[in-house]
């Protein structure tokens, strides 16, 4: 009975209490997070946690758009299978494509290859894969954690620590037959940790000179 | 600064493209030979020249005059490289050799004269030393290269060596003809002024001839007086750090493959640092046993270490099939040379252990092995009018190809660029308030307002608002990748904005605004 416990080297359990501090740290730490443009600020406040998942829904640019502050900073990032990610509108938001990594069609590596990415990348985009187990998904918030990355999840993941959601979307600028897109305006929900209670709900202009 | 420490050996070789063709060739010394450049006949034998054939001649007068000619193209690769091996054995004996073309090369005359006892005994030994491979040699020696040059062009058969006192260079360029500047500008220009030999020229004042010639007329005033200089770098020998591995009987599973390129791969790095370089980018070519050559240049962020050589060899070997893939038939023979090394002090890692971004790269080039070649990879911004075509991904390790972002593409949609762009464009329906489908006219005018769209099989959107059509036309000259379509911006009833494309009536949705 006792022999599950024995087994587990020293090493590995200073491992996990240091991960279980840090993570417990890490809600307490303002400078514990990516920095983000100055445009974030209001839907996410004091930045993006790190070793944490995000889950984003109904919005792409959402993703780039907290990525790219960090990127600026020389944090290098990563995408993972989004092969439909528009690379002009990364650089368009400021992220630095000279230390953007592109990972396609992992296949059935995908949980390695979110790991190894996970450990030297600081944020990662990804699509989740179209089944994600309950162990799986917490192994990799432990791998994440102990990395201190954060990973940008573009749909819905299992055990997400944050949500994001994409309420409604309007545009300026086009009319019925002339103009062009122009100024975005997103409601936004957000869900922080695993608190209860109403999302926290803002509204974000994005005008049209933001992304070049 | 003494006279002495000026003093230039020239050595010559006549004929030397004929000498380095023949060899070439295999040829033997009875053809006559005429060399060709741009139509007309750049260097020819002796027999050749001996029958009316001269340099700057067409190809038919040549062969006209001489009707045996062997006519053959000019190859200055080739010439460069057979002079090389010249080169080499001259060095044996003196260091410092600067090629001044091929055929003709230029070493200071100091130090070999003082080693072998004066200047008359090292043009000896240079002689007695390239007489077994070079039929005939001939030496001047002067106070410039440039007189030395011409002291050695002015040698007989007999008397191959010719040595201008010091001091006498001057007088001994005076009344040589102004055409010896071999510059096609001036000398006419020279002559019209009445210059007709070099000494008329080195009399001007030399900043007279620099307000009127400026650089050119400077270096030829400098030459005509017997004052150049010896410049340009010394030749340096070129150290071959190749390695080839062959396999014998041939493998054909990749760890056995890496495992036999391993040693080799440290050794090739090994003798590049002794060197005092890094190797930054090398080339991998497989042999396989039925033949098959496979040729591949690598790249690497920093440089390459032994592991990195033979990471490269595994992926080459593995193709982007991941891990469990090997080589399509047994490989017998496996040569990596570096295509690009750099001083190993511009590569030293910082005091303070390895940055970041090594340890990035080292991450990434497991990952790369694990996925296949071509599934890790950076990505960059090309040029292009259609948006799918404006990404560029560079698989990791390979080098990053030159965009033509900045130049300007007609049809380019404004500002803000789409955060989803479909590699492959989704089908979609778009029809108009009675149902009819909304066409473009060659004019580039719709036949009705776009009322609603549908992707695939989902439900119908209506559309509240669009823009368009704008129209991409793309080589239109070339009836094979000609391209022509419309496109429009159009928002559905749910907020989403999207970027549609109208091309041989047939909608699809390019880009997605979410």
């Amino acid at each position: 009975m006792n022999s599950v416990a024995v087994v587990e080297s020293p090493a590995s359990v200073r491992q996990a209490l240091q991960a279980r501090i840090s993570s417990m740290q890490s809600t307490r730490l303002d400078d514990d997070a990516f920095p983000l443009l100055p445009m974030m600020r209001g839907v996410l406040g004091r930045g993006l946690r790190r070793g944490t998942v995000y889950s984003l829904t109904g919005a792409t640019s959402l993703a780039l758009a907290l990525v790219a502050a960090a990127s600026q900073q020389g944090e290098w990032c990563g995408v993972l299978d989004v092969p439909d990610l528009g690379l002009e509108a990364a650089a368009g938001w400021g992220i630095d494509l000279d230390r953007l990594v592109w990972v396609s069609d992992p296949g059935e590596r995908w949980m390695s290859t979110v790991g190894a990415m996970a450990d030297v990348l600081g944020l990662v985009i990804v699509r989740p894969p179209t089944r994600v187990s309950a162990s799986e998904s917490s192994r990799l918030s432990a791998r994440l954690r102990q990395a201190r990355s954060t990973m940008l999840v573009l749909g819905d993941w299992p055990q997400s620590e944050s949500e994001i959601r994409v309420v409604s979307s309007s545009w300026t600028g086009l009319g019925d037959g002339h103009g062009h897109l122009a100024d975005r305006r997103l409601d936004v929900e957000v869900r922080q940790g695993q608190r209860s209670g109403a999302p926290r709900r803002s509204q974000l202009r994005i005008p049209a000179g933001t992304i070049l | 600064m003494s006279v002495s420490n000026s003093r230039v050996i020239v050595v010559w070789v006549p004929d030397w493209p004929i000498v380095a063709a023949r060899r070439n060739l295999e040829l033997t010394d009875d053809v006559p030979i005429a060399l060709i450049d741009r139509g007309t006949v750049f260097a020819c034998s002796s027999l050749a020249r001996a029958a009316g054939v001269r340099r700057g001649l067409a190809v038919r007068e040549a062969q006209l005059r001489c009707p045996e000619l062997l006519v053959t193209p000019y190859d200055a690769q080739a010439d460069a490289r057979a002079f090389e091996h010249v080169v080499a054995m001259i060095e044996e004996l003196v260091p410092g050799v600067r090629i001044l073309r091929p055929g003709l090369c230029a070493i200071r005359a100091r130090g070999p004269a003082r080693f072998y006892g004066g200047e008359q005994q090292a043009a000896a030994t240079i002689r007695q030393a390239l007489s077994e491979s070079v039929a005939s040699v001939r030496i001047g020696i002067a106070d410039s290269p440039f007189g030395a040059e011409q002291a050695a062009l002015r040698t007989q058969e007999s008397a191959a060596v010719r040595i201008i006192d010091p001091g006498t260079t001057q007088s001994f360029l005076a009344p040589l003809p102004i055409s010896t500047l071999n510059d096609a500008a001036l000398v006419p220009v020279l002559r019209r002024l009445g210059l007709h030999v070099l000494g008329d020229f080195a009399a001007l004042d030399r900043t007279a001839v620099g307000v009127r010639f400026a650089e050119a007329g400077l270096r030829a005033h400098a030459r005509a007086s017997g004052t150049d200089r010896l410049s340009g770098a010394e030749h340096a020998p070129e150290a071959d750090f190749g390695v080839d591995v062959a396999f014998e009987p041939a493998l054909d599973r990749v760890d056995q493959i890496a495992f036999g390129v391993r040693a080799a791969a440290e050794s090739m790095i090994e003798r590049l640092a002794h060197a005092g370089l890094v190797c930054t980018a090398l080339r991998v070519t497989v042999t396989s046993e039925s033949g098959d050559r496979g040729e591949r240049s690598w790249s690497h962020p920093h440089h390459f270490s032994a592991a990195d050589v033979v990471d490269r060899v595994r992926w080459q070997l593995q193709g982007s099939g991941g891990a469990a893939a090997g080589p399509s038939a047994p490989v017998e023979r496996i040569e990596i040379a570096p295509s690009r090394v750099d001083a190993s002090t511009n590569h030293e890692a910082g005091l303070w252990g390895t940055s970041l971004d090594e340890r990035v790269h080292h991450a990434l080039a497991r990952l790369s092995s694990l996925l296949g070649h071509g599934a890790v990879s950076t990505p960059s911004l090309g040029g292009g009018r259609f948006l799918a075509e404006r990404r560029v991904l560079v698989p990791w390790g390979d080098e990053t190809p030159k965009t033509q972002r900045a130049l300007p593409w007609p049809g380019s949609i404004p500002p803000p660029a789409p955060a989803t762009v479909f590699s492959a464009p989704r089908p979609a329906e778009v029809r108009g308030a009675l149902g009819e489908p909304v066409d473009v006219d060659a004019r580039g005018t719709t036949n009705t307002a776009p009322v609603w769209m549908a992707f695939d099989q989902a439900p119908p959107l209506t559309i509240s608002a669009w823009a368009g059509p704008w129209p991409v036309h793309q080589r239109w000259w070339d009836a094979d990748t000609r391209r022509s379509a419309a496109r429009f911006q159009m928002i559905d009833s749910t907020g989403m904005a999207w970027l549609l494309i109208l091309e041989d009536h047939t909608w699809a949705a390019e880009a997605r605004y979410d």
